[in-house]
């Protein structure tokens, strides 16, 4: 029970962080309507090219923007495989996935790992958020506000407001509108083959930034690090819905829904690993939650009756 | 405004599904025409409509709209000259988007889409305006979500939408086929009233002969993927359902009108 109380703290900053690729996985799973599986390896691919641009002496910001701009290039050939190409989404997405597998391993100078040597304290100390944070501030030898669950939070809240702004503008609601119906998107002069692409970028760039801040994080990429993402993601997604979906109904607050799903995610997963689960059962675990959570809405409507609704007046 | 010159579309070609759905259909219409459109089940109404709409470009001949070559125009960009309203209430409006976002993407259907407000705040009350004469109880709910409306409420806001922005044409597709015949009634009206305020120049399909001949100034029938009726004028005016029945047997050459026509 000690070490779990002692891996909270670890845990909410990695769920933070993970929350930001779910919000990523948010804009084509909820809203475009598309399962996109490049995500998978988008993920590692925002990784790889921060650490090897930042070890490489870049800028952490710099590297940040790299990563986030890399991400947004994957997500542009899914676009194109699916939009010009007529391939379905699932499948241009898992296209895209494999075909970065080379592209990562290729970023990293062939090698399945990079790390960023942390042993050099100039180098941690720019980093923007490192799992040796946590205990540095536990001990007192940081301040507060470099701890990971500070500067994710800032991330987020970041992140939300950026969203929040763009699917409120003429080109979000677009882009909402397609996901919601084509075709009365192209009924209304909206090119829902731009619209998809767009979402698509968008989606991918902020699950690599999401990649770059693990990678800082654990203080490496790692080639199999995306393995898995779009699952996390999907659970983040629907944890959020399924406990806050009654309560929160405005867009931010849906989409703060989705991060504290990713957190609560990681929390479970520590409190599994803590009882002793060997580790590698981590990816049956998450798979038969997602298809538990995603099983729930169907037997609900199928299974039990609805209530009826008595008296109030209908409309034509 | 609208010239369609010899169009032709062949679905599955090649295939055991083979279907000829429009062969060599020629239409003009005047600027204000109404003309309404009326046919068997595959006779090609809402494939001519579609073929004008552009959900698929056409095998061969030519569609402009107020003078504007459209023929190899994707559906997107036509749709700055064209207002529609579908048969399933369900394609017309985006169900998980509130009735003031669907309303302003419609007003701008058309322009360039940018990061300026997607419903600007002073849209507001003109929305609320029009709604108010839909006599539907809509202006008080412009954030509900339009999934939450019934079919009848869905095919009115979407008749709004299409006509927000002034179209060259509006198309109406069956637009009341799967209402109830009260609230069709209701939306027919509503149509009516739009396309007479605005000046608009309207093709309508409809399953019914009694529709067809009430509304319009124009009919025309289609039969196997070509028009074979076309009236207008005083002789519409005057037009009964048996004479259309007659019409139609002699231009499709057989009797088997009233099954065609009557029970699809």
């Amino acid at each position: 029970m000690l070490n779990f109380i002692n891996a909270l703290p670890g845990a909410v900053s990695q769920g933070l962080i993970w929350g930001i690729m779910a919000t990523g996985v948010y804009i084509t799973y909820q809203l475009l309507d598309i399962a996109d599986l490049s995500v998978d390896g988008s993920f590692c691919t925002g990784a790889s090219v921060f650490v090897v641009l930042f070890t490489g002496g870049a800028n952490v910001w710099l590297s940040m923007l790299l990563a986030l701009l890399a991400g947004m290039l994957a997500g542009l050939v899914t676009g194109i495989l699916h939009t010009f190409c007529g391939i379905p989404a699932i499948l241009s997405g898992i296209l895209t996935q494999l075909g970065l597998y080379s592209v990562n391993l290729a970023i990293m100078d062939m090698k399945s790992t990079a790390a960023i040597s942390i042993t050099n304290s100039e180098t941690l100390d720019q980093l923007l958020v490192s799992l040796r944070f946590v205990q540095d501030v536990a001990k007192g030898e940081r301040p507060i506000f470099r701890h990971p669950i500070f500067v994710a939070g800032l991330f987020t809240a970041a992140l939300i407001a950026v969203m929040y702004w763009f699917f409120g503008t003429e080109l979000g609601a677009a882009l909402r509108a397609t996901g919601s119906n084509p075709n009365m998107a192209r009924a209304q002069g909206i090119n829902t083959d731009f619209t998809k692409v767009l979402g698509l970028m968008l989606s991918n760039g902020i699950v690599a930034l999401s990649g770059a801040l693990l990678a800082q994080y654990n203080s490496a990429s790692e080639i199999n690090m995306g393995r898995g993402a779009i699952v996390i993601g999907l659970a983040a997604v629907i944890i959020g819905q399924v406990l806050f979906g009654r309560i929160f109904r405005n867009f931010a607050l849906k989409l703060l829904a989705v991060s504290f799903g990713a957190i609560i995610y990681y929390i479970v997963i520590q409190a599994v690993l803590s009882m002793g689960l060997n580790p590698n059962y981590l990816k049956l675990l998450s798979a038969a939650v997602v298809a538990v959570f995603l099983s729930v809405p169907y037997w609900k409507g199928r299974y039990v009756p609805g209530k009826v609704r008595t008296g109030g007046a209908g409309h034509a | 405004m609208l010239e369609i010159k010899e169009i032709w579309k062949t679905f599955n070609p090649g295939t055991v599904n083979e279907k000829q759905a429009l062969r060599g259909v020629s239409l003009t219409l005047a600027d204000g025409d109404f003309v309404t459109v009326i046919g068997g089940n595959g006779a090609g109404k809402s494939t001519m409509l579609n073929a004008v709409a552009g959900t698929w470009t056409v095998d061969a001949g030519a569609i402009s709209i107020g003078g504007t070559d459209v023929t190899r125009l994707p559906e997107f960009k036509r749709a700055a000259f064209i207002g529609r309203v579908f048969q399933d209430p369900m394609l017309g409006t985006a169900p998980s988007m509130q009735i003031i976002e669907n309303l302003a993407l419609a007003a701008r259907r058309g322009q360039r889409r940018g990061l300026g407000w997607g419903v600007a705040k002073a849209e507001k009350s003109g929305y609320q305006e029009m709604l108010r004469k839909l006599d539907l109880g809509l202006e008080d709910r412009l954030t509900s979500k339009v999934g939450l409306l019934s079919g009848g409420q869905r095919q009115a806001l979407t008749l709004l939408m299409a006509s927000l922005r002034k179209p060259r044409l509006l198309l109406l597709d069956e637009h009341t086929a799967a209402l109830d015949p009260k609230t069709a009634e209701k939306v027919l009206d509503l149509s009516d009233r739009i396309v007479e305020e605005s000046h608009l120049t309207t093709m309508m399909v409809t399953h019914n002969m009694k529709d067809a001949i009430a509304h319009g100034n124009r009919l025309i029938m289609m039969y196997d993927g070509r028009i074979v009726v076309d009236v207008s004028g005083e002789e519409k005016k005057k037009l009964t359902v048996p004479q259309l029945l007659e019409l139609f047997g002699k231009a499709s050459g057989s009797d088997e009108a009233d099954d065609k026509l009557l029970l699809s």
